[in-house]
This record gives C-alpha cells, structure tokens and sequence, in this order.
C-alpha cells in the first residue's frame, strides 16, 4: 500500500520549517555579506551579542544591514503571497498584484510626491500609498456589483487601469527635467537601499495581520478552484471572501510597493515553484509563499550588492532578470 | 414526517425572461425524486433554486421544514450537497484532496481537518468504490471515475440531500447504471433524499419514486412514474414522435423514440395501440 500522506497540520508544519531554515541562513549571509567584506562568524556573534564586533561593522550591521534584510523579508513575503491570492481568485496563472494596476497606481503617486517636494519617508511612501489605494477604490467601483465575479471582468479592467497609469507616468515623466527626474526613475526602478527600521515596523504591521487574515482564508481557496457554484454549495459566500481577499491582498500589496517601489516578478515565479514543490493546497502554499518569497528576494537583494563591481543595482532588476527565465522554464516543466 | 424540499409557487425569471411559472411541489425525506423535461424547460434552474446559486423571484421555498432564507450558506452546506454536471476540467487535486474538501462546512476558523474528517472521506471512497483512485489527480480520471469521485464529495458534506445535475449525461450504458444504483443504494442505506435533474425517461422510470415533468418553466405533471410516463403526456411535453410500452424488465414504462423514417411509412399500429 503507497504511504499515506501525513496530516494536513503535520505537512503545514514540516514544509515551514524548511523553508524557515532556508530563509535563516539567506538572511544571515544578508546581514553577513556586503561593500565592507564577508564575515559570518563576527556578524552571527555580533547579533547573539556575545562578542561586539568593531564599533564600524556594528553600526553597519545594526543600522544598515538588519532593516534592509527585514525590509527585504516582508517585500518578499508580500508579494509573493500576493500573486498566490490573485492567482486564486482570478483563476489565471498570470496574474499578480501589479496586474491589476496596482504598482502603476502607486508609481503615479510617488512620482507627484517627488515632484511637489516630498521627502522620501514617510511623504513619497504614503503618496505612493494613496495611489495604489487609490486606482484600486477606482477598479472596484467599476467592476462592483454582479460583474465583479466573473473574473474576466476584473482582470481585463486591471490591464486597462494599468496601461492608463503607465501612460500617466510616462506623461509625468517627459515633463520633468531637472534632478528630480533620476529620483523618479530610481523608484520605479525598485530598490531596497533606502531600508530604515521606522519603516520596516511599519510594513510589518500591514503585512503581517493581512497574511494572518489570508491564512485563515486559505481553505476557502481551495474551494475557489471547483469553480463560483459549486464553491457556493459547500458554504463559501463568494462574493464576500473575493471582497475580503481583494482588500487584504491589495493593502498589504499597496503598502510594500509604497515602500520600495515596484519589484517584479516575485509574485509570478515563487507561487508558481512553490506549487510544483508542495503541491495545490493553499493552506500549504500561504506559509510557504510567504517565507520562500522572503528569500527569494533577500537573495536577489545580496546579488543586487554584490555582483556590480562598484555601487550596486536596484533589487528589482535581479528579481526580473533571474525570475522571468525561471518562469519560463516552470511553465515549460509544469505543461509537460 | 417533515418534508425534505417544499416549494410552494415559484417563480424565477432571468431578466425580463420567465424561466419557472408557478412551480409548486414537496419532497418527502427518503424520496428518489426525479425531473425531466425537454431543453430549456428550466429543470437546471430549478435545481440552481434549490441549492441556493440562483435567487427566485416570488414563492416560498422550504429546505426540512425551515424557510430558505433562514439559512447561512454554511449550514444549508451542511444539510445539502451538489453533484454538478461540469465542474473545471484542470483541477490539480487528487481524490482523497477533493472529497476531504467537502468538510469544509463543518472545518473550524483556520479549515484544517480533524481524523473523524479523515475516517468520512475513507468511507464516503469505500460507499462509492473509488479507494483505489484515491491518491490519482482528478484531471487523470475517466468520466464515470470523476462522476462517482464528486458523488463521494457529496456524501462526505453529510448531507440529508444530495442534489444531482444529469449524472449519467456523458457516460456509457454500464456507468449510467452504476451511477443510478449508488444513489439507489445512498437512498436505501442512508435514507438520504435524492433530487435529480435527467434527460433520461427510461433510467427515471426504473429508479424514481416519483418524477416532475416540466415544460417551459410549468410543470405539466407530477406523480409516480407510472401516471406522469404516458404516451399523450409525454408527446405534449417533448412534441416529438414516440412510443410508451412495459419495460421487458416488468413494471416499468418504457420509451421509445421514433425516427422519420418509420413515421413515413407509418407507425406499427401495435405499438399505437399499446401506447395510446
């Protein structure tokens, strides 16, 4: 007789903690590695405050390293989770957050927030905020009502919504002429550098109640997957989880773009590995998307510092390089 | 004895279409109730109502003694469950995975099943013979393995009623039966209340207790198979040539359809004779 699988509890269980060893080791080299050197051993200590490492590796670990890796852990998290739900809920491989405009939304506000002279945290951050808070407020009033279910409805006004705002930021940005315009193209390019504790409290404090919230929705997903009717006769109010998780998913999504600008490709590729590793069930895949996608982008965080021989690249532009092959590559895997 | 399904005059319409008109009737609990009725006679609407998918607009509608409204969408899960007639064809879930899913009305906050859950499905898969499929992905089975998987789902939701959408649409002769005799025996052993929607008369007038014939959103007749199978009923309803005699089996009618070609040249006037 083939091996039952193990509980459900047990299998939520052994897969997190795998994946918490793996994201505490690429966080640890995170904290570890960087312009001044690599050294494990004096970081590991000086963290275990066990033995204090020179005044000038202290303030970069505590003050540098640390809120850039937390920051980096949540992003991760976030999106990643963000593109399960949306997957989910559209019933569409493709989807993530940023489909439905949400990146773009945000990008218009950070960019009229440099441009009326905000300072970075909080102003440009809550201007991006309200952007995304705002294009998604606009997106559910024109699909609310009966045609917010069929998902095709949503989708196709989430790539309009999101070319209209790429249009907009590509207006905004051919007016703009002096300095201000290599601050507008570094946000949008996604970057962690700009990480200060303040901030990555503050993410957390959207992040994590959203994904507790989404976990306990997780179950409700999988019934999503029989298709709206029958989900209905097993008990599912659809309308209102689809509500529920379009809001939760949304803000979380909102507030970590608001933080470190549009980073790409996390929410497509994690979901999508992760799947073809664990399995359907949602109520395995929440923990696991949220700490594989952590590491995911603390490691295209390390590689950002790194690889360039001087200065370092924005984080997003290794997520996308490394993560629009490696979707391929699943999508080619998973068809077979 | 309480009725499990009570509806008294309803009415549905999909815009300013009417698809059900004044459709009243009850099913008693332990009943193999059956609905036919040529296309569009709103047979799938009807069975839309009764699992709650589609609003009705005027009527009342009792599901054991307590008035539709009054339920959650959680608790009527709990008294009812669909068997549907198509359900997404990529679902990447294996057997044991879908049937166990049908707790989920009965699940706690976080949806985690419990080992009473476990024992359920085992036995709603040993009920239905699809243990050994139980580890195989739904998209890897034949059309009568999905049909009697879902029929698992269902009967692991506990339900007092089992609705069903043509069941045996797009199965071959020997599925249709095995089909028929699971809920058959679902009815016999666990005294369940099975509602279908069919297109088949023959395999409705060898199984049900009583059948519904409706027509453009009306019902034309309800009764015992026996009183709604005749020839002049049936010819109404379906406006087409055909045949009512016994079944060979015995007590049963039996239909039979008649093609052009037999027509043109004249009905064998001892089938007329039989069946008029």
């Amino acid at each position: 007789m083939k091996p039952r699988k193990p509980h459900i509890l047990r299998r939520i269980c052994i897969i997190s903690t795998l994946l918490l060893m793996v994201l505490g080791i690429i966080m640890l080299l995170g904290i570890s590695v960087g312009s001044t050197g690599t050294n494990i051993k004096e970081t590991l200590f000086s963290l275990m405050g066990v033995e204090k490492a020179d005044t000038m590796l202290e303030t970069i670990i505590w003050r540098i390293r640390l809120p850039r890796v937390f920051l980096a852990t949540l992003v991760g998290a976030a999106l990643s989770l963000g593109g399960l739900v949306f997957q989910a809920l559209l019933r569409n491989p493709l989807a993530e957050p940023y489909i439905l405009g949400i990146s773009s939304g945000s990008g218009i506000g950070a960019i009229l927030g440099i441009l009326g002279g905000l300072s970075p945290f909080p102003g440009v951050s809550l201007a991006a905020f309200a952007g995304s808070m705002a294009t998604l407020s606009l997106l559910l009033f024109m699909t609310s009502g009966k045609t917010m279910l069929k998902k095709n409805v949503l989708l196709l006004s989430g790539v309009m919504v999101n070319a209209f705002c790429a249009a907009f930021i590509m207006f905004l940005i051919s007016i703009t002429q002096d300095d201000r315009l290599h601050n507008i193209i570094f946000w949008l390019m996604g970057d962690l550098s700009m990480a200060d504790l303040p901030q990555v409290w503050l993410l957390a404090a959207v992040v994590i109640p959203s994904a507790v919230l989404i976990f306990c929705l997780s179950n409700t997903m999988n019934l999503f997957l029989m298709g709206r009717e029958l989900a209905q006769t097993m008990g599912v109010n659809i309308k209102f989880i689809t509500a529920t998780l379009l809001v939760a998913t949304s803000i979380m999504v909102s507030a970590t773009v608001a933080a470190c600008g549009p980073i790409g490709f996390v929410g497509l590729v994690i979901p999508h590995l992760l799947r073809l590793i664990v399995g359907p069930d949602h109520r395995v895949l929440v923990p696991a998307c949220l700490l594989g996608g952590s590491a995911y982008v603390v490691l295209c965080d390390i590689l950002a510092r790194t690889l360039p021989e001087q200065g370092e690249m924005p984080a997003g532009v290794i997520t996308a390089m490394i993560g629009a092959p490696l979707f391929i590559i699943l999508l080619k895997k998973s068809g077979s | 004895m309480k009725s499990s399904v009570k509806a008294t005059s309803i009415h549905a319409a999909y815009g300013p279409r009417l698809v059900l008109q004044d459709v009243s009737f009850s099913i008693a609990r332990g009943e193999f109730f059956i609905v036919i009725g040529p296309n569009g006679s709103g047979k799938t609407t009807l069975l839309k109502i009764l699992s709650a998918i589609t609003p009705f607009q005027s009527g009342s509608l009792e599901i054991v003694g307590t008035s539709m409204e009054k339920y959650s969408r959680k608790s009527l899960a709990r008294i009812m469950a669909l068997v549907p007639q198509s359900v997404p064809e990529d679902l990447p879930f294996t057997v044991r995975e879908l049937i166990l899913m049908a707790r989920s009305p009965r699940m706690g906050l976080l949806g985690l099943e419990g080992d009473r859950d476990i024992q359920l499905a085992e036995e709603a898969m040993a009920f239905t013979g699809v243990e050994p499929l139980a580890d195989r992905k739904m998209d890897q089975l034949s059309g009568g393995e999905r049909q009697r998987a879902f029929i698992a789902r269902a009967i692991c939701q506990e339900p007092q009623i089992i609705l069903l959408d043509e069941p045996t649409a797009a199965l071959d002769l020997a599925h249709q039966v095995r089909i028929m005799d699971l809920m058959e025996k679902l009815r016999m052993e666990k005294g369940l209340t099975i509602v279908m929607v069919s297109h088949d008369i023959n395999l409705a007038a060898m199984y049900g207790n009583r059948l519904m014939l409706l027509k453009k959103g009306q019902i034309v007749r309800i009764g015992l198979p026996g009183e709604v199978l005749t020839f002049k009923t049936l010819e109404e309803a379906y406006e087409c040539p055909l045949l009512v005699d016994e079944s060979p089996l015995g007590n049963f009618q039996r239909v039979t359809l008649v093609p052009q070609k037999f027509i043109d040249g004249g009905v064998p006037s001892k089938a007329r004779k039989e069946s008029g």
